[in-house]
């Protein structure tokens, strides 16, 4: 299985297509969107329509925070996240956000494991951004007969969590193309990085390819037309935080 | 999972074992033909199995399995060629072509110290294979005598590989806990400090080996304690000249910055190591050189309070490390140039030297063989080199002059670029005759198209001089 695994489109079409179409390029046998297709960026209603059409045809799709709060958004937004789901909720129409609210918090298809945030705690969004948390998340995830892999996003960074010569996970910030060995006698836990709203300066489109027969992983960047979906967001009317985000990657 | 001893005749997925070549407390070594009498790749093949136990996981040869997918990787004369290598988890081995040729440990093990020419042929030798490692990202992390092998024809050949580290792949010998890895008497004070990655480690390494063959002694003994292996964080070797009164000050020079305890101050890549050990008449040498005695206490007290706060910046890639510090070569033409062109060398070798210290520049004529022999024209026109390089603001870079002999201008230019690991040429475009081109293949040409690297053609370009071109009315 060649598997592609996108996360964090965040409503974005552009960088969708973008990822997609370079994702069959490399000749991906097996899709997986990860969580968090809306909230934030400007076209909700055109992801959602079009990830639907691709769990239609065998993608495996996850539930994310974001999925979750446009589904169902506090009457009272605290947060600007909330106030963001508000936005993407008047969006969508009845269907779109029953099948949002019904997606699934994880996926198990052995050797991998996917989830959005932590698999120890899925529904607590933890972020995988520390060797404690990662440790939890692949510690539970391994104990699932054939695990290996875990694969997830909500973190927007692109890393790789691995076991070295002590017992506490180390980070490999991995470089975009090029191909890393992840042998199935280790056990392995990445973070895919984000399709619609990378937080680490580069606005090209993230996500990562797995190879399980041949136990290679590898991370990739696609560039899109950034100012395009910039100028989406502005026509939308979303707030100027989402657009100076877009804009930055940050 | 349990690997058996294996015994001439027997095969193991597609290789017969003609021998057993070396029984190891790590792994066993097998010289291995392919089996059903499929023709062998062209060079005799050796195959590695590591010793693992009943009760061993693959986990158990970290180092094994770091050599068994860093080899695939690499590519060049400096490294065995891979053939095969089997499923960690199922039948862990690595077949390689097995080398002809010794060791440097078997030579100082036959001669403790070497002849000094002979010594200094062996470092060159190593520094290029040093070089070649570092282009593919990958630091060895194990240098010493017994993991280098001279080859006919002058080639050293790095072996074993089980401790590298490569920049673009997770390092499965990292820990938080930074423990030292590697063999003590060869191994850099960053590498104590269980920093990786740092490709001026094996630089650090090479000066062991070079401190070794020259004296026949180690610089920093063979600790083994803690304490022991912390002191080259701010003790100072003997010099070798006070071992061996034949090493010349230029020499030391050389081993005595390659062991110097922080890394920024040894060479920035091995080829500047390379370009040393083959021009001893341009080494800068400075009180490091001609030292004969060892440091006094009062600055290994002020040594040893620096290191015990010893902070090192996290490396860069070796191969962008590299390219930030090139070797430029600048090729002055000696006669028929106008100011315009030699001005527009002077500007294009400076943009080319970039900004990072450590850079090097080679300034180079070339004269008719029996010209350059002659000493007061030699003189005349290494004068003429120097005149023309002082313009140039050269205080973080070094610089040398070459007068080469030949005939053949493009042919000498190309032969000493690829000698000395120029990153790029930098040459006038019509002093060396560029209108030409259409009706023979001028030496800028002729040197584009041999050149081992970038080539830099310079037209010339008075800042003085604007307004209409001549060609277009």
């Amino acid at each position: 299985m060649r598997l592609a695994a996108l996360s964090d489109i965040h409503a974005n079409p552009a960088a969708l297509e973008a990822c997609l179409a370079r994702a069959g390029e490399l000749g991906a046998t097996q899709l997986a969107l990860l969580g968090d297709l809306v909230g934030y960026g400007p076209d909700p209603a055109t992801v959602v329509e079009r990830i639907r059409a691709l769990e239609a045809a065998g993608a495996w799709v996850l539930r994310g925070n974001h999925d979750t709060l446009a589904a169902a958004p506090p009457a009272e937004p605290k947060t600007v996240d909330e106030a963001g789901a508000r936005w993407t909720h008047d969006r969508l129409d009845a269907t779109q956000r029953d099948w949002l609210a019904a997606l699934p918090l994880q996926r198990i298809e052995p050797p991998c494991l996917l989830v959005h945030a932590s698999a120890d705690a899925p529904e607590a969004w933890r972020y995988v951004n520390n060797p404690l948390v990662a440790g939890e998340s692949l510690a539970h995830a391994v104990r699932i007969e054939g695990v290996r892999y875990v694969l997830g996003g909500h973190v927007h960074l692109q890393a790789l969590w691995y076991q070295g010569r002590g017992s506490t996970l180390m980070l490999f910030e991995p470089v975009p193309g090029k191909t890393i060995p992840v042998p199935r006698h280790r056990r392995w836990l990445a973070t895919v990085g984000s399709v619609g709203q990378p937080r680490d300066g580069n606005p090209a489109a993230a996500f990562a390819l797995l190879d399980t027969d041949a136990a290679q992983l590898t991370f990739h960047r696609v560039a899109y037309d950034v100012g395009a979906t910039v100028a989406l967001a502005r026509r939308a009317g979303a707030p100027a935080d989402v657009i100076r985000r877009l804009e930055t990657a940050r | 999972m349990a690997t058996r001893a294996l015994e001439p005749g027997d095969s193991l997925d597609g290789f017969v074992v003609e021998r057993v070549l070396h029984a190891g407390a790590m792994a066993r070594i097998y010289v291995v033909r392919f089996a059903n009498g499929a023709p062998d790749p062209g060079f005799p093949m050796a195959m590695k199995v590591p010793r693992m136990g009943p009760d061993d996981g693959p986990e158990t040869i970290v180092g094994f399995e770091t050599e068994h997918r860093l080899l695939p990787l690499l590519s060049g004369p400096h490294v065995p060629r891979f053939v095969a290598g089997g499923d960690l988890a199922l039948a862990p081995y690595l077949v390689m072509e097995l080398l002809p040729g010794r060791t440097y440990q078997a030579m100082l093990d036959e001669t403790p110290r070497l002849p000094l020419d002979h010594a200094v042929t062996l470092g060159v030798a190593l520094a290029r294979a040093c070089h070649s490692l570092h282009r593919q990202d990958v630091v060895h992390q194990d240098l010493k005598p017994a993991n280098v092998m001279w080859r006919d024809g002058g080639i050293a050949v790095l072996l074993d590989f089980g401790l590298s580290h490569h920049a673009g792949l997770p390092d499965l010998l990292a820990e938080q806990t930074r423990q030292p890895i590697g063999t003590h008497a060869y191994m850099a004070p960053e590498q104590v400090l269980g920093i990786r990655g740092d490709s001026r480690s094996d630089l650090f390494a090479i000066g062991v080996m070079l401190f070794e063959m020259l004296t026949g002694e180690l610089p920093f003994g063979d600790p083994r304690t803690a304490g022991g292996l912390r002191q080259r964080l701010w003790m100072d070797p003997v010099p070798p000249r006070r071992l061996r009164d034949e090493v010349p000050e230029w020499l030391q020079e050389v081993v005595l910055r390659l062991l110097e305890p922080q890394a920024e101050h040894r060479y920035p890549s091995a080829k500047h190591l390379a370009f040393d050990l083959e021009n001893p008449d341009q080494v800068a040498v400075t009180a490091r050189g001609r030292r004969l005695h060892g440091t006094p206490w009062h600055r290994k007290v002020r040594r040893w309070l620096r290191a015990a706060g010893l902070q090192y910046e996290p490396s860069t890639m070796p191969s962008r490390q590299i390219d930030e510090v090139p070797i430029v070569m600048v090729a002055v033409p000696n006669r028929d140039a106008s100011d315009g062109t030699l001005y527009s060398l002077r500007q294009a070798s400076a943009r080319s030297l970039g900004i990072r210290p450590g850079a090097r520049l080679a300034c180079v004529t070339v004269a008719p063989a029996d010209a350059a022999d002659d000493s007061d024209t030699q003189r005349r026109l290494l004068e003429q080199l120097r005149r023309w390089a002082e313009p140039l603001a050269l205080n973080q870079h070094q610089v040398s002059f070459h007068v080469l002999g030949s005939a053949d201008v493009a042919g000498a230019i190309v032969r000493y670029a690829k000698r000395n690991a120029v990153s790029i040429i930098v040459m006038g475009a019509a002093t060396h005759g560029l209108k030409l081109q259409p009706i023979v293949p001028t030496i800028p040409v002729k040197v584009a198209m041999k050149a081992p690297c970038t080539v830099m053609l310079v037209k010339e370009d008075l800042p003085v001089l604007t307004g209409a071109d001549p060609d277009e009315d």
